[in-house]
């Protein structure tokens, strides 16, 4: 009982982490239909800018308070939302009407650029986070639930429900949804196709920002390569979920996270990146659609 | 005038290939022997992603089957390398059958994303199983041998190596403008009229992404003997990319553009010491630079040319202004 309980309140973290990374992912794909590659490395900036502005107020590690803490994790938000944007505007907008093998390759480019630029500022080692969170908790069934897990579920949950009512009751969302759906025709209609996608990244980026400054502190370390497989595993959340939808993307976070969890209970640690992508592999072989995919007129 | 010039340029280049050894040190003659490894490589990634347009991210998985294949049937087995060779290249075959036959179904951006996690898994496999002697790797590979003469010097990896990558150079050129090689360019260019044209594009693509998996084994069974030692590091993400790197920067489906991008690749760093830690910055923002003004490559293959040229010719034909205007704007935002 207490490792059923422990395992799920560890998987839920994890997976509340897949979900705001894969959220991302899916959004961009269900927009212009590209895999962004250089996610993943947005959650990683995230985590290292998120790093830097706890250095630069909390000094030598004393007392930020939970207000600091808010502000920092909005600011590192906003920061890597604007470098989302950035990499839509300068990167992937040309490319729209070329080839997709060549958007693909730009966003491959993107993401060494990301991960090995912050390697030079902010160095090869791994780097202790300036912000220690507590380990105290509830003893719930045997197993250790501490206060931060609750936090970070509960942040996670919060950020998802503001996404949900921002797709679902604006303006913009409505164009989002509209564009994901027929984009000439919003064209047509005199929708400002580029700003809505600046938007969406703006928006997917900030997410991954804030899953990784939150990741950075739950696990206390953080490392340029950080991005890459955490990256890969959104994505497979995402396809789990069915790419290209929201609620998909929520539910395949969390799912990946608990099966990983408990691949890692069982197999042992080294072996659940594996678990991870034979996941991965199985689902687009045979199920591509994922859970909440719609149907893909689109020949996959 | 362009065709006599061709004609003495490769023999001469091969001249030159053949006396490098006397004319460098030993330091460049290793960088030149790794640059002919890239040279197999990309040349593999080539008829992969040039020729039939997979974009394939775990193409240094292949380099590793092979090369961890040699290391254990020699270490363990004891068998020559010779026999290991071929063993090695229908492994890596049945591999990419294995990986490819469900996969290739899939629209390009999946199977590059199925690829980059099934590298992932053989490198974290060669990382824990124990017969690939985990993260320390296989070492005390043993020298191969023909008749007498052990292969042991880095004059002989480099001999045995441009041998390898002038066929590969060869076999590649010659698949590319075989019936086969076209059936590729058809499934890259448009998958749909392929079909309908009757190749049949799922045997195809696994057909492209096997034979590119046999050339990726073969470098990396040649890598085991002269390395003597392999270790799962030399497998990496990083590793996959930087061959991708050399086929797009050389320009996909090209052949001397794809030598040239693997020459570049390796020989840049070399140039680049003192900026160590630059460089893969350098070559993000390069990749992207590329696929914004030189899509086509530094030396794009001739095809391209013609088809570019054929497409201009279509619009000034169609001559009426408003009409292409609108057609533009209605593909930039399909797209």
């Amino acid at each position: 009982m207490d490792i059923l309980v422990q395992t799920l309140a560890d998987g839920l973290v994890i997976g509340a982490f897949y979900s705001l990374i894969a959220l991302g992912y899916t959004m961009v794909f269900g927009i212009i239909k590209l895999l962004n590659f250089a996610h993943g490395d947005l959650y990683m900036l995230g985590a290292f800018v998120g790093y830097s502005l706890l250095s630069l107020i909390s000094g030598n590690g004393s007392g930020t308070g939970l207000m600091g803490i808010a502000v920092v994790l909005l600011l590192t938000m906003a920061i890597v939302g604007v470098v989302g944007m950035g990499i839509e505007r300068v990167a992937y907008r040309p490319l729209l009407l070329a080839p997709r093998l060549s958007i693909l390759i730009t966003a491959i480019g993107v993401s060494l650029f990301l991960e090995n630029g912050s390697m030079i500022v902010w160095g090869a080692q791994y780097q202790v986070y300036p912000l220690q969170l507590s380990h105290d908790g509830w003893n719930v069934f045997g197993a250790q639930i501490t206060y931060t897990q609750l936090g970070l579920v509960l942040i996670s949950a919060l950020l998802m429900l503001g996404l949900h009512l921002f797709i679902n009751r604006t303006l913009y969302g409505k164009a989002m949804r509209a564009i994901a759906h027929d984009q000439t025709a919003c064209h047509l209609m005199g929708i400002n196709v580029h700003r809505v996608i600046g938007l969406t990244f703006f928006i997917g980026a900030s997410l991954a920002a804030g899953a990784g400054t939150m990741a950075g502190a739950y696990y206390g370390t953080v490392n340029f390569m950080m991005g890459f497989i955490i990256g890969l595993k959104a994505f497979t959340a995402a396809v789990l979920g069915g790419i290209g939808s929201i609620p998909g993307a929520m539910l395949g976070g969390l799912l990946l996270g608990l099966m990983e969890t408990a691949g890692t209970f069982v197999f042992g640690g080294s072996w659940k990146d594996v678990v991870a992508f034979s996941l991965l592999i199985l689902i687009l072989v045979l199920k591509p659609t994922g859970i909440m995919g719609e149907k893909v007129t689109e020949r996959m | 005038m362009r065709l006599p010039s061709k004609k003495l340029g490769i023999p001469l280049l091969l001249v030159a290939l053949c006396l490098l050894p006397f004319l460098s040190n030993n330091y460049w003659l290793d960088v030149a022997t790794l640059a002919l490894f890239y040279v197999v490589l990309a040349q593999g990634l080539n008829v992969v992603v040039g020729f039939a347009g997979l974009l394939d991210l775990g193409y240094a998985a292949f380099f590793a089957v092979g090369a961890y294949t040699t290391g254990i049937l020699m270490t363990v087995y004891h068998w020559s390398f010779w026999l290991t060779l071929p063993v090695a290249m229908v492994f890596a075959a049945v591999v990419g059958v294995i990986v490819g036959a469900p996969t290739l179904r899939l629209r390009s951006d999946y199977l590059a994303i199925v690829t980059l996690g099934f590298g992932e898994i053989i490198r974290i496999l060669a990382i824990n199983l124990s017969i690939t002697g985990s993260a320390s790797g296989i070492y005390g590979i043993p020298r191969p041998s023909i008749g007498g003469y052990v292969l042991g010097g880095q004059l002989d990896f480099y001999y045995l190596i441009l041998i390898v990558a002038v066929l590969a150079v060869l076999a590649v050129r010659r698949l590319g403008s075989s019936r086969l090689g076209r059936a590729w360019m058809y499934i890259r260019e448009d998958e749909d009229a392929a079909e309908a044209m009757g190749i049949n594009r799922i045997n195809m693509k696994l057909l492209a992404y096997s034979i590119g998996a046999v050339i990726g084994s073969m470098a990396g069974s040649i890598f085991a003997v002269k390395m003597s030692a392999i270790a799962p590091l030399s497998f990496s993400f990083t590793q996959s990319i930087m061959i991708l790197l050399a086929v797009v920067l050389g320009g996909l489906g090209s052949i001397p553009g794809v030598v040239l991008g693997a020459v570049l690749v390796i020989a840049l760093p070399e140039l680049l010491r003192s900026v160590e830690d630059w460089r893969y910055v350098i070559f993000g923002a390069a990749l992207v630079a590329m696929m914004l003004f030189r899509p086509q490559g530094l030396w794009p293959a001739s095809y391209e040319r013609v088809k570019a040229s054929g497409r201009k010719g279509q619009r000034a034909r169609k001559g009426d202004e408003v009409d292409v205007e609108v057609g533009l704007d209605t593909h930039k935002y399909n797209a």
